[in-house]
């Protein structure tokens, strides 16, 4: 039996400055993953993965990330996804110092 | 030190010129993301968890005050004021932008530096002895030897494809400080009986997901056979290995596969082949390259008041009993600067830090620096009577912690916090272990010990040969601690035994100080180091030590 299909982000590293960013509804590169796109279909996941990857003058490494929505928007559900969303835990960088 | 001459003047320069071409594509899109990857590969360019990363060869750990002095304007310039050094002697900028790259490496080859072969399956920046050429244990200084194969390894046409990455590390003293036996190929200068000085090869050495120790593939190689011999290594390799499964890849598995034996008779049968090939050009450059690395002329001057500093100051003291190597000359000694304060992330140094180490080797240390596998800075060549000024530099600077080879003077790589391949974080454990230690006051009670830490199977921390090895993975969406005991990255290479049941991130930290404390009941004297004791006790009491719960249920 097929897995079930969970809740997903289109997320990739922005091309000049290698940070995480995601896609939002209306095509536009997001760095605030509350305003991404919460995919809930998996036919239309792909679709818009397709559409991300054929930006390669804006983005590097297009993938689907699980998310689960939240009391702002999508949230991540797996550690490493959340230190995309803030950087790295040793120094004050990234976007939690944006 | 090695001094570029044009040739290598011009191929960096050319190098730097076509990546920058290469940038310009593929922000302008006419190069995809699939083609632009080998080039920046090829180049040291990485793509991060959160931002690019460069990686910057430090050929075998030398640097000179102005290449330090021009880390340092890279950090600041185009990065977060700060560097990363490496387990391979190398240094990694977190923060870089892509447009901004081609300018890093031409500032890069301002000072005869490089990122070339720092990534992909090539043979990477050769690494050394940290203390070459002033180890008072060394038959030969290493690294005449090691720029030799640089210069070889360097654009080599038939490597630049091979089927994996491919490391090779150079010592020329008894004791192994650059882990000969976990590299593809290890180089150890030795004395045959007749008293000539040549190379014993070591092969398919590696830590990773598949540990190995390497193997000798030859007890003793004459000198002026070094170049002829690894490309013949590396040239069986590149035809032998696999290529249908990257975990397979390595030469460690080919000579797994394939037996010493057939590598030894394939090698042996190239060699043949190839070394009338080489008619003694590379000799007569191996003799320049001998002349760039004479030792500097020491200098003879009373060492009175280096004695009196050491007993007006304990501090002192203690820095100069934990942080000082014996050097070959009287009066001299290697300093190890320890960059592992307390609570910081180990390798990091601040671009200011970078001045003062730069600033006192220019002073004090005969223009020499070297970076160690083992994430700190050295300066090889320090007259003793000069160390009192050296400590009030580096204490003003922050950076004369006395904790070399102890327990807060850790290896981690940069785990989750940057690297995309990381499964779980490294330095934050790193940071836990070293500030929790500082608050038992106890580190110098200790002793000797090594913990190394990997943030994922890849073991870029080296955990396998670590006293004490923590290796970070991901066990159902939740960070696991994995601790093995008993490695040693030494002449007396053993890969560590896993203790058991991983540790969550909470609960990591609470082990290993009930392992370390639990070791000093255990040790038969102040003197038994920990992985002495664990070799003379193996791996039972430790385990007791680490899972007492679960002693007391089989107990029941």
């Amino acid at each position: 039996m097929a897995r079930a299909f969970t809740p997903k982000v289109v997320t990739a590293n922005a091309l000049l400055e290698g940070d995480a960013v995601w896609l939002t509804e209306d095509n536009q590169w997001t760095r605030d993953i509350a305003k991404a796109e919460l995919i809930t279909d998996e036919a239309h996941g792909d679709l818009r993965l397709l559409e991300a990857q054929a930006r390669a003058d804006e983005i590097s490494g297009a993938y689907l990330a699980d998310a689960k929505p939240g009391t702002d928007g999508p949230e991540p559900t797996h550690f490493r996804e959340a230190f995309r969303t803030r950087g790295p835990s040793n120094y004050h960088h990234g976007k939690q110092a944006e | 030190m090695y001094k570029y001459n044009d040739f290598d003047e011009a191929f960096v320069r050319a190098r730097v010129a076509q990546f920058r071409g290469q940038v310009t594509r593929r922000i302008d899109g006419s190069l995809t993301e699939d083609e632009f990857k080998p080039l920046r590969l090829m180049n040291g360019l990485y793509l991060q968890l959160h931002a690019y990363m460069l990686r910057v060869a430090v050929p075998y750990g030398t640097l000179n005050s102005a290449q330090m002095r021009q880390l340092a304007f890279i950090a600041n310039k185009w990065d977060k004021g700060y560097g990363h050094f490496t387990t391979r002697q190398n240094i990694q900028y977190n923060w870089p932008k892509l447009q901004d790259v081609p300018d890093m490496l031409e500032a890069l080859a301002d000072v005869e530096m490089h990122a070339i072969q720092t990534s992909g399956n090539t043979i990477r920046n050769v690494t050394a002895d940290h203390f070459a050429g002033a180890a008072a244990d060394e038959i030969e200084d290493p690294r005449p030897y090691a720029e030799l194969l640089r210069q070889w390894s360097t654009d080599h046409p038939e490597f630049q494809f091979l089927p994996r990455k491919f490391k090779i590390a150079v010592t020329g003293a008894a004791e192994d400080r650059a882990v000969v036996r976990a590299h593809d190929i290890g180089l150890q200068i030795v004395r045959n009986e007749a008293g000539q000085v040549g190379f014993q090869v070591i092969v398919g050495g590696g830590l990773g997901r598949t540990p190995m120790v390497g193997k000798v593939l030859r007890d003793f190689l004459p000198k002026k056979d070094l170049l002829p011999y690894c490309e013949a290594i590396v040239s069986v390799y590149n035809l032998l290995g696999r290529r249908d499964n990257k975990y397979k890849a390595r030469i460690k598995i080919t000579v797994h596969e394939n037996g010493l034996e057939k590598i030894q008779a394939l090698v042996d049968k190239r060699f043949e082949t190839i070394r009338d090939g080489f008619s003694g050009h590379d000799q007569t450059l191996l003799e320049e390259i001998k002349a760039a690395f004479a030792a500097p002329e020491f200098a003879q001057k009373p060492i009175d008041g280096y004695e009196a500093a050491r007993l007006a100051n304990p501090a002192f003291r203690s820095w100069t009993d934990t942080n000082l190597t014996e050097h070959k000359t009287d009066g001299y000694a290697i300093v190890s600067i320890s960059i592992k304060k307390h609570g910081q992330t180990p390798g990091d140094a601040t671009s200011d830090q970078m001045r003062v180490m730069a600033d006192l080797a220019a002073q004090y240390g005969h223009d020499e620096l070297r970076i160690s596998h083992e994430q700190n800075v050295i300066l090889p060549h320090v007259h003793k009577s000069d160390l009192p000024a050296i400590y009030q530099a580096l204490s003003a600077a922050d950076l004369a912690t006395a904790n070399i080879g102890l327990v807060s003077d850790i290896i981690a790589c940069p785990g989750m916090d940057y690297c995309a391949l990381a499964t779980a974080r490294s330095i934050p454990i790193a940071q836990e272990i070293a500030t929790r230690f500082d608050e038992l006051k106890i580190e110098h009670d200790i002793g000797e010990l090594k913990i190394k830490i990997s943030g994922c199977i890849n073991a870029c921390g080296h955990h396998h040969v670590g006293h004490i090895g923590i290796l970070g993975l991901d066990r159902a969406g939740v960070e696991n601690y994995q601790i093995t005991l008993g490695g040693d990255g030494t002449q007396t290479t053993s890969i560590g035994e896993r203790a058991g049941p991983g540790f969550s991130a909470d609960d990591i930290v609470p082990a290993i100080e009930r392992l370390v404390t639990g070791y000093l009941d255990l040790r038969e004297s102040p003197d038994e180091t920990f992985l002495q004791a664990y070799r003379r006790l193996g791996m039972e009491p430790f385990k007791a030590i680490l899972y007492p719960a679960e002693d007391k249920a089989n107990a029941a």
